[in-house]
This record gives structure tokens, sequence and C-alpha cells, in this order.
């Protein structure tokens, strides 16, 4: 199979892939990362990410890290395939980049913290640090104001349409909704619409049942 | 008549820095309007009309307004496709998923540990803020390790994406710059030989070298 993408299945950039895959409609062989064993730090998986972190993807001859550069990839290279992700109008494309960066500099910085401290820590068997969540809680708090103001005039984030910036935001988003931090998106009405609304998507389930399995 | 694109923010700031150096690289005129950070411009509601995050810089060009040094390096790349430094965004499908990846690894894994240290040691004593030691003792480490994977990389290609200068270079000189030139860490960069060597040519691009003497002129007049 062409496309092979190299993750693990807890990992959040891994799932911002496949949603991505799925949305596209595309074939690819999921090979499993050991993260336990430290797979990831060694060959042949560090010639794919130097920086020794999952995702990494190969599509033939071409290795590509970082997911949200992997959806960018994908997108492009498909983009008659499966759904949209990214505009062709030039102005359109500008403001899902500007949303891009949003979900990657402010909303993950927050977020990602949080996923952390409330799902990923407990799985491993380590103590919540209170203290984290309460910091990340009031920054991610500040910036999901700044989305409640953009999704009441805008049914996306990116604009009408579903794109990578809405995309990029599922993992992370479906993650929080299993922990106290759901409070934060229900007390914002556009972004609770927002939330249900790309959670609901066929593509985002089809990730869904492949981490219960 | 004046340009049409605008940039809101001071020079000094890395992230308006970014978006002055691709303008130069493209070839695209531009005004740098100032916005006053010491009165708290950037907080009130005027600009928070066209940067709702509170942050510079703000762009606008054409009746677009867009925020994210990011976004608004990869939108002058698309428009200004044809003019300036064609190559700066990739010519072509593969070429631009690797500088993508670079931009990516910069906006994820570059700039988080060497923002808090450009902040530690470059702007915090001139704002006559308290050092945290502890901070920059743990990014410090962070950095390390990140620039330990630039050594490698640099030693296999010329550039971050390939053989030519491109966005994903071009997105470290803000940060890059005031740890070499205005703090006591440049050996971060130096002591790394291919590191060193990349930095050495990335700095010394003529469109670089503008930005450096916007940052060291006196903002223009409100």
């Amino acid at each position: 199979m062409a496309i092979k993408l190299h993750g693990h299945p807890f990992s959040a950039a891994t799932h911002r892939v496949i949603a991505c895959l799925e949305e596209k409609g595309l074939q690819y062989e999921f090979l499993h990362i050991d993260l336990s064993t430290g797979q990831h730090k060694k060959e042949p998986f560090i010639s794919l990410n130097p920086f020794g972190q999952v995702p990494a993807l190969e599509d033939g001859d071409l290795k590509v890290f970082e997911s949200r550069a992997i959806t960018q990839y994908l997108a492009y290279t498909y983009a008659d395939k499966g759904t949209p992700l990214v505009p062709q109008d030039l102005k359109e494309t500008a403001i899902v980049y500007v949303w891009m960066e949003v979900e990657s500099q402010k909303f993950d910085a927050a977020a990602a913290k949080l996923s952390f401290e409330l799902v990923t820590k407990p799985m491993l068997g380590m103590i919540t640090d209170d203290s984290v969540v309460e910091e990340h809680q009031e920054k991610l708090g500040k910036v999901l104001d700044v989305y409640e103001s953009r999704l009441a005039g805008s049914k996306y984030l990116g604009g009408e349409a579903f794109s990578l910036a809405d995309l990029h935001h599922l993992p992370i988003v479906s993650y929080l909704f299993g922990t106290k931090t759901k409070a934060l998106f229900d007390a914002r009405p556009h972004v609770s619409r927002w939330c249900a609304d790309i959670l609901a998507r066929p593509a985002w389930q089809k990730v869904v049942e492949m981490m219960k399995h | 008549m004046a340009a049409a694109v605008k940039v809101y923010g001071p020079a000094f700031s890395t992230a308006v820095s970014r978006v002055l150096a691709c303008l130069l690289e493209k070839d695209v005129a531009f005004q740098l309007l100032p916005v006053n950070m010491a009165k708290a411009e950037h907080k009130k509601p005027d600009y928070l009309k066209i940067q709702p995050f509170g942050q510079v810089p703000a762009f606008q060009d054409d009746s677009i307004t867009l925020f994210e040094s990011r976004a608004i390096s990869r939108y002058i790349c698309d428009k200004y496709a044809n003019q300036g430094n064609k190559g700066l965004f990739g010519t072509n499908p593969l070429e631009k998923a690797s500088i993508d990846q670079w931009l990516e690894a910069e906006g994820q894994s570059f700039n988080p540990p060497s923002s808090v240290l450009v902040f530690q040691l470059a702007f915090a004593p001139r704002m006559k803020l308290k050092q945290d030691e502890n901070l920059i003792k743990q990014n410090e480490a962070k950095l390390a390790k990140v620039l330990d994977v630039y050594e490698k990389r640099l030693g296999e290609s010329r550039y971050l994406a390939g053989d030519e200068f491109t966005l994903a270079d071009l997105s470290h000189l803000p940060n890059g710059q005031y740890l070499v030139s205005a703090t006591d860490r440049g050996e971060l960069f130096l002591s790394r030989k291919n590191v060193e060597r990349w930095w050495g040519e990335i700095s010394s691009r003529e469109s670089w070298k503008k930005v450096v003497e916007m940052q060291k002129s006196p903002p223009p007049r409100a």
C-alpha cells in the first residue's frame, strides 16, 4: 500500500492524521509504534522523524512528519478525493491558515497540557497536578472566548465550510470532552455547537471506533 | 501612493519581524504601522477588531485582515508567488511538504523553548522584570535537544527543508537573532558546527539584515 502511517493508537497527533485520511477516504496501512519500548526513539522510526515523535507518514518515496504538515500534504495532494479540507480561493485559504495557526499556537498550548494532566497521567498511573489544571483551564477559557466570538459569525473556524482548521482540534477536544474541562466548552453556546458538529462527523466517529479496539 | 500591505506592530517583536522578513524576501512593498504596546494599545477595542488575541502583528492586504505570523507568511508566499524569492514556499508539492514539516517543527519544537529564553534573557531585563532561573535552565535543556536534531539534519542538508532557503529557515530568524546577538546563550547555536554554518548563512541574507536595521531604528511616528 502506498500510504503508510506510523503512529500510536492513543496519540492525539496520530488521530489528527487518521481523521484526515478518513475524511479523504484514502487507503492506508497503520503501523503501530510501541512507545512503551522506546521504538519511537530508535531506528528505523527515527529516520522517519528525527525528533522521535509519532506520527510519521510515508506516501511512496515521500516521508513526512509533524501531524499538521502531514494533513496539509494530504489535503493538497488528494484535493479531489473525499471531503475538501482546504479552499481553492486564495483569500479563503488565508483565513484557514490563520485558524490552523491559532489551533497550533494558542489552543493546543493550553488544551494539550490539560489533556496530559487529565487523560494521559491517569492512564499511566501518574498523579494529576491540580495547579497546572487550574492555570491551563484559565488560559483555555480565554482562548475559547475568542472562539465564541468567531463562531458566532462563522459556521466553522475557517469560514462556512469544514476545513483542516477545525479538523486539527478533533483529537484534543475529544479527549477533553471526557474530563471536567468539557464544562469550558459547554459554557459557550457557539463553541458547544461547533464541537457537537465536528465530533459527529462520520470520519471522526471511525477514529473513535478504532480507539475502542 | 501608500503601499496596500499594512503590518501593525513594532519591528522588535519576534512575530512582527517574521512577517517583515517574508515581505522583504518576496519584494512586497508595505507600510509598518506602530502599535504602542507600552500604552497597551494592542489590548484596546479598536485593535482587538483586527487581532482578537491582542497580540502583534496584525496584517491587512487587499481587503483581507490576517493574524498569526506564520499564517501571514504563508499567505504572502501564495499571493506573491511570482515575485521575489519564488522558491520560498516551494515550487511543487514535495518541496512544500518538506517546508511545512520544518515550519511545523519550528512552531512546535523550536519556538516554545527559544521564546521563553528570548523573553527571560533579552526582554525581562529591559522591562526590569525578575528572571526565573529554573525556567531558563529547563528551556535551555529543551532547546539543546532540539538543536541536536538540527545539527544532524544540517549536516545532511544545506537548509532545513532542502538545498534552498525557505520559509522554514526564515521562521527561525527572529528568535535566533535575539539568542545569538542579545543574550549570552548564543553558543547554543555557535557551538554546533552545522547549526553555526546555517545560522551564518540565513542571518546574513539581505532581507534579514534590513529587518535587523529596522529593529534598531526608532519606530515610525503614529
